[in-house]
């Protein structure tokens, strides 16, 4: 590709690349098209399940058909429907092929693409009609949900800049420099009513105005890419499947706050991830999108990327910016913020966003704040020049979430804000796994709390959610079903929560623990009632007294599981009963009389702790007894008993 | 360095790997910015020798002009960087949240009783194995997760970890 050294040259890259986008963009439904692309995942976790090898073996089916001509394979980026993963679809017949194996990849090539004929049996089976569908507009997992953060993601190659700016990538950061003064910018941004998605809410607009009204000669714009809330992956998803978002993005907010470098701070544990981004990054840099003087103005701004190493805490920006420093990341007290000097990247001023704002930007900035702000159940007041004043209630645009655990459709979806709950868990996430009951959906994972059933229909915003005792956080929805025991999962976050402090302030440090081992007793049947009292207090206590955010909110779980499910607490100290079953000390395994001396269990048994003849009924050894449950999934009879 | 007199070659091929790496980063001694590459530096060597014994940790320390507790405070600061070699294979099994909930903890112990060590302890005798716990890879859609140096094997039982186990046994 040419150097873009001017607004006009990128429109002539754009005119140019265009094409390149046609059949992915047409939906003509005609299978019997000539030309085609096949669109695959090449996300993480579409990688786990070889979507390599599965592009390899379509592309070598394609070549020795003779149509490689006609017939492309690309590699995109994440079409969020995970649990269906690997995707392959094919454009422009618009057809969806879900779970597909490198093996599918002949039946593939010679029905469809030869013999342009759909493949019935790798069409997503919708749940509630128990009917196969194509089409993924038509999928109810898709049908509800309005991709704005994730618009490129499975459409573009995340590897290829050319393909972003064909799909009018960098006219946004065009718009700014050539038609945009930096308070516009900030303005627009603010008027948008887009809240920082990283968990906070605070409104993006007025981060960067206070940084903009710094006025000093060096400012960073940082992008926070340590997603660590366990369960959230949507970050690592677009950074994936859209890395020029977040950096025309961050070029953006440095024009907007007049900074001159960027810094992307990214988990370690994200390695496809740093691979895309720097590819990205390098290829802005060769074409001019990054660098100095970019497209011929005075702007000049570059990013350099720095590498977590494994600590939840660093997704606190001060902290972060520690660790930035090549210091242990503990945060510090705010103010000063990272805009303020002395609180910001070597104590300059600084803005801090996460992945999924900074993707968000580009948008905003095209197509307009009003467009945004209509977008989701925002009130706000403005001023007789358009200008925003506050907010009255809601939020405005979209929001990504992660849905997992008990739920059919795990994946990322991103709907706009009012959404109720019961429209993510039921109509886009299909409805609880296995058939089981819903429980409860925890959100804004470690720092969050759980949502019960009667909230179900309360419209999601950070407001509406902080009212009930959860939050929004980074958009990780974990779905629990009858089986998954609340002072277990409160257990399992503590334990996350206690590994995870970073020892500065003692509310923290301290108290993880001891409420750890508080839960510890619980769940092995050693609690009082008082002790949940004493739990509760000492929750309170370090919401009210720890240094940051991970601190403060580390509590939420117990808060929250205590307020809803008390009496699952309860069961647990009064009764020595887990209701759900999970708590091992709590039960022990027993065989009744309805076995039949099969031997399955016996086998299944990792310990062999099952003895028993053939059509003899079977003995668990308690000693033995591990109780993992592997003898209860393959039981024919059902005769194996929780008591 | 205590050995660097008898210093095996292969040993001293690493260092040197490490030092190239760290001229390219221009560090100056009067910049009190170096620090920040502290951590790109430690990534750097952990990937050549495979973990951070404290000769490499005051290597590193030399070499940026720091001193030694800076770095060794940042080392154990982070879950990423260990001090202790790992095994040949090092098995992640991935506890947060979504593959909690889909039984990660019942393939994390039926690992630990098959190869009869802890997580985060020390490798198997025959220092083929080392088994972590792992915060979330971000491929909740397959939990539970388990990884084998990098490799993401999805939706995992304790009966396929033990297989997936077997195979790497089997190659040695």
């Amino acid at each position: 590709m040419n150097k873009i050294n001017s607004k006009e040259c990128l429109i002539a890259a754009y005119n140019e690349c265009k094409g390149k986008l046609v059949l992915r963009e047409t939906s003509a439904h005609d299978i019997k098209s000539v030309k085609k692309e096949l669109l695959c995942c090449g996300g993480t976790g579409c990688h786990a399940s070889n979507s390599k090898e599965l592009m390899e073996r379509l592309t070598a089916n394609i070549k020795k058909a003779g149509l490689e001509n006609d017939v492309k394979v690309v590699q995109t980026g994440c079409f969020g429907f995970c649990a269906q993963g690997p995707i392959v679809k094919v454009m422009p017949d618009n057809v969806f092929y879900v779970q597909v194996t490198p093996e599918d990849a002949d039946e593939i090539v010679e029905k469809h693409i030869v013999g342009k004929e759909l493949v019935e049996r790798l069409l997503f089976v919708e749940p509630q009609l128990k009917s196969r569908v194509a089409d993924y507009a038509k999928m109810s997992f898709y049908a509800k949900q309005e991709r704005i953060s994730l618009r490129n993601c499975g459409l573009l190659d995340p590897e290829d800049i050319s393909e972003y700016i064909a799909n009018q990538g960098y006219q946004a950061l065009a718009k700014c420099l050539f038609e945009m003064k930096p308070e516009t910018v900030v303005q627009e941004v603010l008027n948008s009513g887009l809240c920082g998605r990283g968990g906070a809410g605070f409104p993006t607009g007025l981060k960067w105005k206070i940084a903009a009204g710094v006025k000093t000669d060096e400012k960073y714009v940082i992008c926070n890419a340590d997603e660590g809330d366990p369960g959230a992956f949507m970050d690592r998803s677009i950074m994936e499947g859209d890395p020029n978002s977040v950096i025309e993005a961050m070029a953006i907010a440095a024009y907007a706050i007049n900074a001159q470098r960027g810094l992307v701070y990214i988990r370690a544990e994200y390695p496809l991830a740093v691979a895309r981004l720097e590819k990205a990054i390098q290829q802005a840099r060769e074409i001019g999108l990054l660098g100095d003087n970019i497209m011929g103005t005075d702007f000049s701004f570059d990013i350099e990327i720095k590498l977590g190493a494994g600590a939840f805490v660093c997704g606190e920006e001060t902290a972060l910016i520690h660790s930035m420093e090549g210091q242990r990341g503990e945060p510090t007290t705010k103010p000063p913020f990272p805009a303020n000097v002395g609180g910001g990247y070597w104590g300059c001023s600084s803005n801090v966003n996460n992945v999924e704002t900074y993707a968000t930007i580009p948008e905003i900035i095209r197509k307009g704040a009003a467009w945004y702000s209509k977008i989701g159940n925002w009130q706000a007041e403005f001023d007789e020049n358009g200008n925003f004043k506050r907010t009255i209630s809601g939020n405005a645009g979209t929001k990504v979430f992660a849905l997992a655990g008990q739920i059919n459709n795990v994946g990322l979806v991103e709907v706009p804000m009012g959404t109720t709950l019961r429209e993510i868990i039921y109509e886009i996430g299909g409805g609880i796994s296995g058939g089981r009951e819903f429980k409860a959906v925890q959100t804004g994972g470690p720092s969050g709390g759980c949502i019960t059933a009667e909230n179900l229909d309360t419209p999601i915003d950070y407001g509406n959610l902080a009212k009930i005792g959860s939050m929004m956080g980074s958009g990780g929805m974990i779905v629990l079903s009858d089986k998954d025991c609340m002072p277990a999962m409160a257990k399992f976050y503590l334990d996350f929560t206690k590994d995870e402090s970073c020892g500065k302030c003692t509310p923290c440090r301290i108290g993880t623990r001891r409420m750890l081992e508080m839960l510890e007793k619980i769940c092995d049947g050693n609690g009082t009632e008082e002790m949940l009292v004493d739990l509760e207090n000492l929750a309170k206590t370090i919401t009210d007294t720890a240094l940051c955010g991970l601190g403060q909110t580390a509590p939420n779980p117990i808060l929250s599981t205590l307020r809803y499910f008390k009496d699952e607490y309860l069961a647990h100290v009064r009764d020595k009963k887990c209701p759900a079953g999970t708590c091992r000390k709590l039960f022990t395994l027993k065989i009744n009389d309805s076995c039949i001396g099969c031997t399955k269990c016996k086998r299944n048994c990792p310990v062999n702790a099952i003895t028993g003849e053939l059509k003899q009924l079977h003995v668990i050894d308690q000693t033995k007894c591990i109780k993992c449950g592997a003898c209860i999934d393959g039981c024919p009879k059902k005769a194996i008993v929780m008591e | 360095m205590c050995c660097c007199k008898q210093m095996s070659e292969a040993a001293a091929a690493k260092f040197a790997e490490l030092d190239a790496f760290i001229a390219t980063l221009n560090v100056d001694p009067a910049d009190e910015r170096r620090r920040g590459r502290l951590i790109q530096v430690l990534h750097k060597a952990q990937a050549i020798f495979g973990y951070l014994p404290r000769e490499v940790q005051q290597h590193v320390a030399k070499k940026l002009y720091l001193t030694e507790a800076q770095v060794s405070g940042v080392v154990s600061f982070y879950n990423y960087f260990h001090t202790e070699p790992k095994g040949k294979y090092c098995i992640d099994i991935c506890l947060g949240t979504a593959c909690y909930v889909k039984g990660a903890e019942k393939v994390m112990s039926e690992v630990e009783r098959v190869l009869g060590v802890k997580a985060d302890t020390h490798p198997t005798e025959d220092g083929l194995f080392s088994i972590s716990g792992l915060r979330c890879v971000g491929a909740c859609g397959l939990a539970p997760v388990m990884m084998v140096n990098g490799k993401v094997y999805g939706k995992v039982t304790p009966a396929k970890a033990v297989e997936i186990v077997n195979e790497y046994k089997k190659q040695g």
